[in-house]
């Protein structure tokens, strides 16, 4: 049996957090270094209390002992990413960006986990990007003439923490350039919407696609297809509204809710791109044979 | 010196009232007539700010970039506002360019808990030379001190004004007052009202926010605005020098503007309609009015049980798409059992 693919996660809050919850569950993943910034940070603390090999020397910690680890998951934040990329590629990391920096290949599990064999840096885009994308593919697959496509997500305040709102217009800058990837459509709009109510609300996508004509019988079993995709690495995914027609655009939507690993279940937002980054270091943990990194 | 700041989002939140189909030559006229009347500001755009023109809110007739061209040609005294949410509109894709148009007042809003997704925007308004303010939507839905935590953080990154936004209009008086004598005294800054008439009181709950010490008010020519419109431009100007307040606003003016909105801008006047009652007391933003009343038709639902729906459901400023799985849910649910 092969040994665990050795990981670091560069940021320590509530999405570093949560996925290293993930990874200590993850059958082919292994944590070699927990990274923060701040040794009293609360990401840093509940790390250490899972006896997980913590640092809180940032950046420096992976420069420092760069055996610790072959993957990078860098949790922090676009601005950081930039900063921290060409340090990484000097090191030899391969990494999967949760940041929506937008400098790595789109990663979307339900379309393309196969296709990043190649790939040094992966971006998952955004929260919103892996709910949407694979809905507007199937979308893509099925309309021919998309003539704008536009995704609404709201997630709850709770969920989102400080980098996820300075980071705020990349989100949709991110999203928006993922979905004209996955679609071809060159028009496409992000929205992203923060509810604070209490209970906080799951996080939910709507899907909206302008076409002339719809061909819903084609695809609805699409839909349920990539929901049931989606499903097997985001338990959580689930279609509220399947595709309607009205008034010359097709609506769909779905609500994410998470798996409750280190925040509870309505931040679906958190956990659908955790889940969709371990799914993706997982695809590499299984291709072992493969180019690991590139040096710059 | 004048007492009170008017600002005036005719041509943004009216922009509601006509599912944003205003026309290039009425913003040239309303601009024309509003600079003419000596209003300081006067807000161009979409309903929902910069880069909200979408299938979820409604698509614009006239792009984000000949609004603002259109209105900056006409206006020579008049400072030029946008408002921007940021989660719809971006720095480099939508602020950046307005204000290289022209824009000299920015807005910069946020629901009323969730302020700190503005710090990048206020900052880079204030570092191009604009007045920057912050918007704190749906203020119904947050309490005095809450509201003070939210501003102090926007007055924190450079706001020079931060205004409560009653999108719902859904306070009372006295709500106004309890939060405007907390904000007054805990900020450096000036604090403003922009008032819906939900419940017919647009006009008493801009009063009372003066009162209790607001310097900057919104109001719209003959209240055009989203669901039963806004404090009346011209009614508030009235009120103000009635009560002593200062505005640099001719009241004569000021209604030959409202008679020349009413005459090329407005399709229809503003009425508190019965679903614009509803929406107030379930505390639901105004701007869902036309598509509750469509998603209800389509659903066969009672558009009153919907807003109530929504608002126990707690919805904010954006968020349309619940409207229809909402109505789906009263439609299932009301449909008799087989």
């Amino acid at each position: 049996m092969r040994s665990k693919l050795r990981v670091a996660i560069l940021g320590s809050g509530k999405i570093g957090t949560d996925l290293l919850v993930k990874i200590l569950r993850s059958p082919l993943l292994e944590c070699g270094l927990f990274i923060g910034r701040n040794p009293d940070s609360p990401g840093v603390q509940h790390a250490r209390t899972l006896g997980v090999p913590v640092s809180a020397a940032g950046l420096q910690a992976i420069v420092d002992s760069p055996g610790c680890c072959d993957v990078v998951f860098d949790a922090t934040s676009a601005a950081d990413h930039l900063r921290s990329w060409p340090v990484l590629r000097a090191l030899g990391k391969r990494v999967i960006d949760l940041t929506p920096s937008r400098l790595g290949a789109l990663a979307v599990p339900a379309i393309n986990l196969h296709a990043l064999a190649d790939a040094a840096n992966v971006s998952m885009i955004s929260c919103g990007g892996q709910a949407s994308t694979p809905l507007a593919h199937a979308i893509a697959r099925t309309h021919a003439n998309i003539e704008y496509i536009e995704v609404v997500s709201s997630i709850a305040s709770l969920s989102a923490g400080p980098a996820t709102r300075a980071n705020i217009d990349e989100y949709v800058d991110t999203t928006e350039s993922a979905l004209r990837h996955f679609t071809g459509c060159a028009e496409a709009k992000a929205i992203l919407i923060l509810n604070p109510a209490e209970p906080p609300i799951h996080m939910q996508t709507t899907v909206s696609a302008k076409v002339a004509r719809a061909d819903l019988d084609r695809l609805r079993p699409e839909i349920d297809r990539v929901v049931a995709g989606i499903k097997s690495y985001v338990p959580g995914y689930q279609l509220v509204v399947p595709p309607v027609y009205d008034h010359d655009r097709i609506v769909v939507m779905v609500r994410v809710s998470g798996l409750g690993d280190s925040l509870p279940a309505y931040a679906g937002n958190l956990d659908i791109i955790n889940c969709a980054a371990i799914a993706t270091a997982e695809q590499f943990a299984r291709q072992p044979a493969l180019p690991l990194a590139r040096s710059a | 010196m004048n007492d009170i700041l008017i600002s005036d989002p005719t041509l943004r939140d009216g922009n509601h009232a006509v599912s944003h189909q205003l026309t290039a030559a009425q913003i040239a006229t309303y601009c024309r007539g509003a600079d003419e009347a000596g209003i300081p500001i006067v807000e161009v755009g979409h309903g929902n700010g910069l880069a909200a023109s979408s299938l979820q809110l409604g698509q614009s007739l006239v792009s984000d970039r000949e609004m603002l061209q259109v209105a900056r040609a006409n206006l020579q005294r008049s400072r030029l506002g946008v408002f921007i949410i940021p989660g719809f509109g971006t720095i480099p894709r939508d602020l950046a360019p307005a204000l290289d148009l022209g824009a000299d007042a920015v807005r910069v809003g946020s629901h009323c808990t969730e302020a700190d997704v503005t710090a990048r925007h206020l900052a880079y308004a204030r570092e191009r030379g604009a007045s920057a303010y912050g918007n704190l939507m749906m203020c119904h839905m947050a309490d005095p001190a809450k509201l003070l935590v939210e501003c102090r953080k926007m007055q924190s990154y450079g706001a020079q004004g931060v205004v409560l936004m009653d999108s719902a209009g859904a306070l009372l008086p006295a709500d106004v007052r309890a939060r405007f004598e907390v904000l007054v005294g805990g900020l450096d800054i000036p604090v403003g009202f922009h008032a819906h008439n939900n419940l017919g009181l647009a006009i008493a709950n801009s009063l009372a926010a003066v009162e209790a010490g607001a310097r900057i008010l919104d109001g719209t020519a003959r209240g055009f605005g989203a669901g039963a419109g806004n404090a009346q431009l011209e009614v508030l100007v009235a009120v103000l020098q009635k009560t002593g307040y200062a505005t640099g606003i001719d009241l004569y003016k000021v209604l030959d503007l409202s008679d020349l909105a009413e005459k090329h801008v407005l399709k229809t006047i503003p009425l508190v309609r019965p679903t614009s009652v509803v929406s107030g007391m379930a505390g639901v933003v105004s701007t869902f009015a036309r598509h509750v009343d469509r998603i209800s038709l389509q659903y066969g639902i009672d558009p009153r049980d919907l807003f109530f729906a929504l608002g126990r459901r707690k919805v904010v400023a954006g968020q349309e798409d619940i409207i229809i799985e909402a109505a789906m849910d009263l439609a299932q649910a009301s449909r008799p059992a087989a």
